[in-house]
């Protein structure tokens, strides 16, 4: 229960919607619940279970139609670019889904990228006009410490307009260093809230951590990032219960981290290393009940697309909520311009994952404007950071 | 068109720091689909006056960016804007950013440190507004429609001030009309009505209230027809302009008859 004589954190709410209350929620959802939902314009969580539940998949034209027209109200016609920058494949952590994790990948190479091979990297992207860039590591602190990814971040500034990093969780004061260097926003997916799941999934590491991880987010708002990134991966638990929470999350920090952007991005996990079967699929049209009962309930929250998806269902997403897309992605350190070429005889450089949408950045804007949508390179201003 | 065009606009025109505008609609270039829909509202609109988000455009390449490419300097006032500020030191950094880059040193300032409902931060607006205005700056501040922190602006040497309707990009209209009537009756510089404006018929409110100006953005981004919008938008603010300068009755809530009882008390006869 919630003690509201001390400020309540987000664990405290995660206990006050257990799975039994959501289940509960979800049995009573009727029609007129649903048509209740999309008629209102600031949608309680009972209104979003209500979209959720397989009882609204007839209503999913509906809910297209409308979470279209929000977010036309909220951003326009218009989808922001960005591209991910892998500085090192080494992980400390063992996820049994992801392909980075310490037991995994055992054949291919593990790198972190030097100083100037950041700054080769960088020097492609821009080039091909990038100036928002998400920087990624895995789960390893004591081989890629918080200082190396804050010089990163320096020299990332030095060739793009918005820094962001995806790294692993850390303290408030290191959150601050990153913040000091220019970053942007932060982003660390939960990849599920259901306690029992994350427990099984991450076998050891730092990462096994729940709480520490659940609390990560409003660590670094506190230290005044401005964009915070959350989400889960589709995939891993029942995503009915996975999302809701989700939801919750994201209300908390805008409540708690009022200042901050709070983004959102909708994995699926689709492909994963041989020890791991995903075990609750999502496909499209369960995908696109998620996105846009979301656009209903978070009708001002930027959400992110990655090619994880394949260039189709991303064409086919961009009107039904997304606002931003990466574009020309690699998912291995090096991957534009170091590593890039994977036809020599040497072990290739482990990725995270395969990508499934292997448009060139050109292609992707291409295919944004085909749609009536106008991309969006930056929307950040660096003079905003108080170190510059 | 044209001939009515001729009388009724250049005889009033709208003055903001000495400088004259024709056109009583300011717009926004934020959410447009393409340049080609931002270009055809700007030149259908009829505006002088298009504001720009620093944080959205590329000052250093005004050739390759899909807003500032189609923004004629000669033609209409660029004015640059502060989003995305959470502090007036910021703002400040911003609105130099944008002189040292060749713009003209007007700003609007906008300081609206939650980013989900974009609402104006008074303080730090008060604030930013000074420090602009020592460093040679034009001030049209975006504010809350508070009557008296206007007129606290006003003071320290605003252009303009800039109430908003409603939330930026909510399109619910004049939802602050009674603050809006105050800060006109009390203001001594131009009042821009900002954000909120969602149709037509809320520009013409507005304007017929007797606000200077209206700003409108994102119900003319979404159009499906630019051109027509803009037009439409043209039209409503020129209607509310006349309307408010050929002096509308009041609004009644019964019938007033024509004929009063009382009039033969001023017939000459009956006088003694």
């Amino acid at each position: 229960m919630i003690d509201y004589m001390k400020p309540y954190s987000f664990s405290d709410i995660l206990n006050k919607w257990s799975s039994d209350l959501i289940q509960e929620i979800y049995e009573g959802i009727n029609e007129d619940k649903i048509l209740h939902a999309l008629e209102n314009d600031s949608l309680s969580i009972e209104d979003l279970i209500a979209l959720l539940s397989p009882k609204a998949v007839p209503f999913l034209e509906k809910m297209a139609q409308k979470a279209n027209q929000l977010t036309r109200w909220h951003f326009g016609r218009t989808i922001s670019l960005y591209t991910p920058i892998y500085l090192s494949n080494l992980c400390a952590s063992d996820c049994v889904y992801c392909y980075f994790a310490s037991h995994s990948g055992i054949r291919e190479k593990r790198v972190t990228l030097t100083e100037e091979q950041i700054r080769e990297e960088c020097i492609e992207l821009s080039k091909k006009g990038i100036q928002t860039v998400l920087l990624l590591t895995g789960d390893a602190p004591n081989r890629v410490p918080v200082e190396y990814i804050e010089q990163a971040v320096r020299i990332a500034k030095e060739y793009f307009k918005s820094v962001n990093v995806e790294v692993y969780s850390m303290d408030e004061a290191h959150y601050a260093q990153l913040a000091h260097a220019g970053t942007e926003g932060v982003t660390l997916y939960m990849e599920t809230y259901d306690k029992d799941t994350y427990d099984k999934v991450h076998l050891s590491g730092k990462k096994k951590d729940y709480l520490y991880r659940l609390d990560a987010l409003e660590r670094a708002g506190r230290t005044g990032i401005r964009r915070l990134t959350c989400g889960v991966l589709l995939g891993l638990s029942d995503w009915r219960f996975d999302v809701v929470w989700l939801a919750l999350h994201a209300k908390y920090l805008e409540k708690t981290c009022w200042q901050s952007v709070i983004s959102l991005s909708f994995p699926r996990l689709k492909h994963t290393p041989p020890r791991f079967k995903v075990p609750h699929l999502v496909n499209l049209e369960k995908l696109v009940q998620i996105i846009t009962a979301m656009r209903l309930f978070l009708p001002y929250s930027p959400f992110n697309l990655s090619t994880r998806e394949s260039a189709e269902v991303r064409d086919h997403l961009i009107p039904l909520g997304i606002t931003s897309m990466s574009a020309g992605s690699s998912t291995r350190p090096g991957g534009y311009k170091v590593y890039q070429d994977t036809t020599t005889s040497q072990r290739p450089v482990l990725e995270q994952f395969e990508i499934d949408d292997h448009r060139t950045v050109e292609e992707v804007v291409s295919a944004i404007k085909a749609q009536g949508y106008d991309p969006v390179w930056v929307d950040f201003e660096p003079g905003f950071i108080k170190s510059l | 068109m044209e001939e009515i065009n001729n009388t009724y606009l250049f005889d009033d025109p709208l003055i903001i720091a000495g400088r004259k505008f024709k056109s009583r609609l300011l717009i926004g270039t934020g959410k447009f689909p393409s340049a080609e829909a931002l270009q055809k509202t700007i030149k259908a609109s009829g505006t002088e006056i298009v504001t720009v988000a620093l944080r959205r455009v590329d000052l250093k390449k005004p050739e390759n960016d899909s807003i500032l490419s189609v923004l004629n300097p000669k033609e209409i006032l660029i004015l640059p804007n502060t989003s995305g500020a959470r502090t007036a030191e910021e703002a400040l950094k911003l609105a130099r950013i944008a002189r040292s880059a060749g713009l003209e040193p007007w700003v609007k300032l906008e300081l609206t440190p939650e980013p989900r409902y974009l609402l104006p931060d008074p303080i730090e607006t008060l604030k930013a507004a000074e420090l602009l205005i020592k460093d040679g700056f034009t001030v049209l501040p975006y504010i809350q429609a508070d009557p008296i922190l206007a007129k606290k602006l006003e003071e320290l040497g605003t252009a303009t001030v800039m109430p908003l309707g409603s939330p930026i990009g909510s399109n619910k209209g004049l939802k602050t009309k009674e603050l809006i009537k105050i800060i006109i009756e009390q203001s001594n510089v131009p009042v821009v009505v900002d954000a909120g404006l969602g149709a037509p018929s809320h520009s013409a409110e507005a304007m017929e209230m007797g606000a200077d100006a209206v700003l409108v953005n994102t119900a003319l981004a979404d159009a499906q027809d630019h051109e027509k919008m803009a037009t439409a938008f043209r039209l409503a603010t020129e209607a509310g302009r006349l309307a408010f300068r050929a002096g509308l009755g009041p609004q009644r809530d019964t019938a007033e008859a024509s004929s009063p009882l009382t009039g033969f008390l001023f017939n000459s006869k009956n006088k003694s």
